[in-house]
């Protein structure tokens, strides 16, 4: 029974529970034994959360027994990114400074999953604070890629992705600022979707870029992302920059293809830097789309280019200004740590409140938190800010633009998700830079508020995960949601299975 | 102390911090309330927890809008929030949202009645929203506590062009303002519970054989009474020119901006410590807000809510009313009183009597309690019947006053309460004339005076003999009926 109940996908074990078929205490043990065996090879969780999942899949079966009305998600047990805060368990940022931390409030996609019937397995895995790419900048340990353990999932939602992809979740929310959930869907063969900014209330979603920020789903495939978009989605009076505005039913629409789609093709987005298997999976599925009917647009997005200089560094307009905007928010939303109110204090004496301070958050930040602390700090400072922050807004609007243009073309636009696939454990810690252009590809979308969708194009001749990307105008995740099926079904590449549980 | 060749003109700008009377916080729900224990009105939002959000207090945005149109600002259609960065324990988020380069009120003025009944116009350079921080306690000597429940007040700081020119000035600055915000609602703008609280910059231009000097322009932080911003304000002239005289390199040019600190007990400005680097509070747009735009129809409709100001209703007394600048000025402290005296006569009452009755018994009992003349207690009906009663002769003006007194420590109608303490005036006949037959009886040389030829000597006995009558009714007796029979009796 439980290899069954791992192989279903949210959706169908949706169905099945609330048919009876099975029920979501079996769901919940099936997955709790999943997490027990494959979790040493992993470490996807900073928490499992065994006594409240059991709890809350109770109460799923209870309402089932009594006839009750079952929430779209009922029984399905999904594990959450550790930036989300939950009222049981902890809410660590997998930092140190918040090790101890448990929030007194829930967020707002969180409170939504559960009204929805979700059982919650546990809180998954990040870089710290959400800042960087592959989950190596976790304050506890880094996590590993179910397809290799040698390789990084991606991030920062690194522990979400790697949970899907090896069944010890049915699916998982992350947060994505930058490429956080797309990133590491793509390396770990899973989809990911980043709604809209102001699509899904961040209220409770710890922040570290505040304008970039969204909270997304990653699924086995394209219809368990809508689903878990469906939920989490809508307006929250508590979040001031989420937006009022009808939610659609992106499940229900899912298999309506898309008549005339039009897929623009950034050329700017495959340059010498994209990897070669990764450049004809994506030129496969273009060649698909058209199969399918659909009119391939070039377009042009002149300040997402990636231009290489002589001696082969990659640099990009959309990359420098995301860095300025998001450091700089980042270090004003991270200045809140400073060991006075709650979160690591030092142990240590102090002579005032500053070295106080100092201490605490020297001790309890990791090393690229302060280093983008530092590079925020600095570009916001009197004298910079001209040259830096306000001059990467104009480089945003500029990014804005671009996209605007292209949607005036097209309906979607397809790239690749990354530039690589999943790379070693270790392989860029040494060098920040070229850790950042992982995120090359998914950047000027968060910069421009768009939705994103990354979804598996292939395998590698390595056996690695491909991942491509799906980028649509605001508000029209439906539309992505749509055109992923249309390939996801066409190619039959969908929920990849990685050695481990095969 | 100024050398008799020196022109020495001192040069005054005054930031006023006004705590806004919201029922809740600028960014979230918790209570807005002086003196509760402390950290009782806090929640995730207002202690700064990870991962909570903003939402913004429109009726705080709407009371700012309304200080700003009454002090002729341009409300833009456009204005957003700002993060100001800087690291203080009792500023949760070691951030706080405020307003930076789009306040919400631009370019305005007020015009501020002086000592000697002139008006000055002091220039408003913008008036901003934004969040108060907490409070440091530093009641036990092994460590300072920090009490939240004021963080995320919302406070509006409102910063005047250097317009003053005299202590006495920046005071009236001061307490136009207060007059202003309490007019609107915005603010109790009560000094000892910090809802308001001044940094005056002040520095002196000195005029020697036609070079003009200026001193570095001092800001003194932190000032909650108008006592200590008259004192800091009057010290620092004396101290600057006295300092630029033994130091002709205490320029502007030379010393730029510096900040002192007020010594409450000494009564006197104090050195406060330059920090190594510049304040540096890194603004920039905050994230998780959205920018509040105003629109036509908003901006009406709250300058359709803002009554008349203290200056124009203080014109109208005047001109309508007839009553002199003292009492019109007087009775437009504050709005509430105002209102008691236009409610009083809307309702038919005369507006001197009125005036008489409240600048006399009600001012004497505002000043005996602490409080306006409006919080006294007499509402406009009891006030309009008082003042009814005395001009038909229903009652005397000591009874009116004894009324009065009665009615603002126990309430009750007017007529009755007259009646039950038997103030209304005697008008029998019979009664008077008894009265007066007595009185000019056991006082032969008065009646005979009454009737000399010397006017002064007859006003005087007349006088007499009229108090005497009143004496033996004990007050009682209708004082122009009186007159009349007293007259009738000495055969005036």
């Amino acid at each position: 029974m439980s290899h069954n109940v791992l192989d279903l996908s949210a959706l169908e074990l949706r169905e099945a529970v609330a048919s009876g078929e099975l029920t979501a205490g079996e769901a919940v043990e099936a997955y709790l034994d999943a997490i027990e065996r494959r979790e040493p090879h992993l470490r996807a969780y900073n928490e499992v959360l065994a006594d409240e999942a059991r709890a809350q899949a109770d109460q799923v079966d209870a309402q089932r027994r009594d006839g009750l009305p079952m929430g779209p998600l009922a029984g399905v047990p999904v594990a959450l990114k550790d930036n989300l805060c939950t009222p049981f368990g902890h809410t660590t940022c997998s930092s140190k400074m918040l090790a101890d931390f448990r929030a007194p409030y829930t967020a707002t996609a969180v409170a939504k999953l559960r009204q929805a019937g979700a059982v919650i397995l546990g809180k998954t895995n990040l870089d710290e604070f959400a800042m960087g790419s592959s989950t190596e900048n976790s304050g506890f340990a880094p996590t590993c890629n179910p397809w290799d353990p040698k390789r990084v999932p991606g991030g920062s939602s690194g522990g979400s992705a790697a949970a899907v992809a090896a069944r010890t979740c049915a699916a998982a929310l992350g947060s994505d600022t930058g490429g956080s959930i797309r990133q590491p869907a793509a390396f770990c063969g899973v989809v990911g979707l980043k709604p809209t900014y102001g699509r899904v209330s961040r209220f409770g979603l710890v922040a570290y870029g505040s304008s970039l920020d969204q909270i997304g789903p990653l699924g086995r495939d394209v219809a368990d992302a809508a689903l878990l978009a469906d939920v989490i989605s809508g307006y929250d009076p508590k979040d001031s920059t989420s937006i009022d505005r009808p939610v659609g039913d992106f499940l229900a629409g899912l298999d309506r293809p898309v008549h005339n789609l039009r897929v623009g093709w950034p050329g700017e987005f495959f340059s010498d830097a994209l990897d070669g298997e990764i450049r004809s999976a994506i030129e496969k599925a273009r060649d698909l789309y058209k199969e399918l009917g659909a009119t391939i647009v070039d377009v042009s997005l002149p300040h997402s280019r990636i231009d290489t200089d002589a001696a082969g560094n990659l640099s990009s307009y959309a990359v420098a200004c995301y860095y300025i905007v998001a450091m700089a928010e980042a270090s004003s939303n991270l200045a809140r740590y400073d060991g006075v109110h709650y979160g690591h204090r030092t142990d240590r004496p102090c002579d005032d409140i500053l070295d106080l301070y100092s201490r605490s958050r020297a001790e309890g930040l990791g090393e690229e938190v302060k280093r983008r602390i530092m590079l925020g700090t600095y570009t916001l400072s009197a004298g910079y800010y001209d040259a830096y922050y306000h001059k990467a807004l104009k480089v945003r609007r500029l990014i804005k633009n671009d996209f605007d243009r292209a949607f005036e073309q097209c309906d979607v636009l397809l790239c690749p998700t990354t530039p690589t696939t999943a790379f070693a454990l270790g392989e860029k810690t040494a060098d920040p830079l070229t850790m950042y252009l992982a995120d090359i590809y998914t950047i000027s979308v968060n910069l421009a508020g768009l939705p994103g969708l990354s979804l598996p194009a292939g395998v590698s001749a390595a056996g690695l995960p491909i991942g491509m990307q799906l980028i649509g105008p605001v508000f029209r995740e439906d539309l992505l949601l749509r055109a992923g099926r249309m390939f996801e079904k066409a190619s039959g590449i969908s929920r990849l299975a990685p050695p481990m549980v095969q | 102390m100024v050398e008799s060749h020196d022109i020495v003109k001192p040069i005054i700008g005054l930031e006023i911090h006004v705590e806004l009377a919201t029922a809740t916080k600028m960014f979230c729900r918790c209570r807005n309330h002086f003196g509760d224990p402390p950290n009782t009105n806090v929640c995730p939002v207002c202690i700064g927890m990870p991962g909570v959000l903003p939402v913004m207090n429109r009726v705080a945005v709407e009371l700012s809008m309304k200080v700003g149109l009454a002090l002729n600002c341009t409300v833009p259609d456009f204005t957003k929030w700002d993060r100001k960065s800087y690291y203080y324990p009792d500023l949760p988020k070691n951030y706080q949202i405020s307003q930076y380069d789009l306040p919400l009120n631009v370019d305005g003025h007020i015009e501020v009645p002086l000592a000697d009944g002139s008006i000055k116009k002091v220039r408003i350079l913008r008036a901003h929203l934004e969040e108060d921080a907490g409070k440091n306690v530093h009641d036990n000597p092994a460590h300072t506590g920090v009490d939240l429940n004021r963080a995320g007040v919302p406070l509006l700081e409102i910063v005047s062009q250097p317009d003053m020119n005299s202590p006495e000035e920046a005071g009236a600055y001061g307490r136009a303002m207060q007059r202003l915000v309490r007019w609107l609602g915005a603010s109790e703008a009560n000094m000892q519970m910090g809802h308001m609280r001044f940094e005056p910059n002040i520095n002196l231009h000195i005029t020697r054989g036609g070079v003009t000097y200026k001193t570095p322009i001092v800001e003194v932080k932190n000032l909650n009474s108008f006592r200590s911003l008259e004192g800091a304000v009057a010290y620092e002239i004396n101290r600057q020119y006295s300092e630029w005289l033994g130091n002709p390199d205490y320029t502007l040019d030379k010393c730029g901006k510096q900040n002192r600190g007020w010594d409450d007990v000494r009564l006197q400005t104090v050195f406060q410590r330059e920090k190594e680097e510049a304040h540096d509070y890194r603004y920039f747009p905050e994230p998780d807000l959205v920018p509040v735009l105003v629109d036509a129809e908003w901006r009406e409709r709250l300058r359709g809510q803002i009554v008349e100001l203290p200056l124009a209703r203080r014109a109208r007394y005047m001109g309508e009313y007839g009553l002199t600048f003292k009492e019109a000025d007087a009775l437009t402290q504050d709005a509430p009183t105002g209102d008691l005296l236009d409610a009083a006569v809307a309702a038919g009452a005369d507006a001197k009597r009125c005036t008489n009755l409240l600048l006399g018994r009600g001012a004497a009992i505002a000043n005996e309690r602490g409080c306006s003349i409006a919080e006294v207690g007499l509402s406009a009906g009891q006030l309009t019947d008082l003042a009814k009663m005395t001009d038909a002769g229903e009652i005397n003006a000591t009874a009116a006053a004894k009324l009065f007194d009665k009615l603002a420590a126990e309430g009750g109608s007017p007529r009755e309460l007259a009646q039950a303490e038997g103030l209304l005036a005697v008008r029998d006949e019979s009664a008077l004339a008894a009265w007066v037959e007595e009185a000019v009886s056991a006082n032969a040389q008065a009646a005979d005076d009454a009737r000399s030829e010397d006017p002064k000597k007859r006003k005087k006995a007349f006088g007499f003999l009229m108090g005497q009558v009143m004496q033996r009714s004990k007050g009682a007796a209708a004082p122009a009926a009186v007159q009349k029979l007293l007259q009738e009796k000495l055969g005036l």
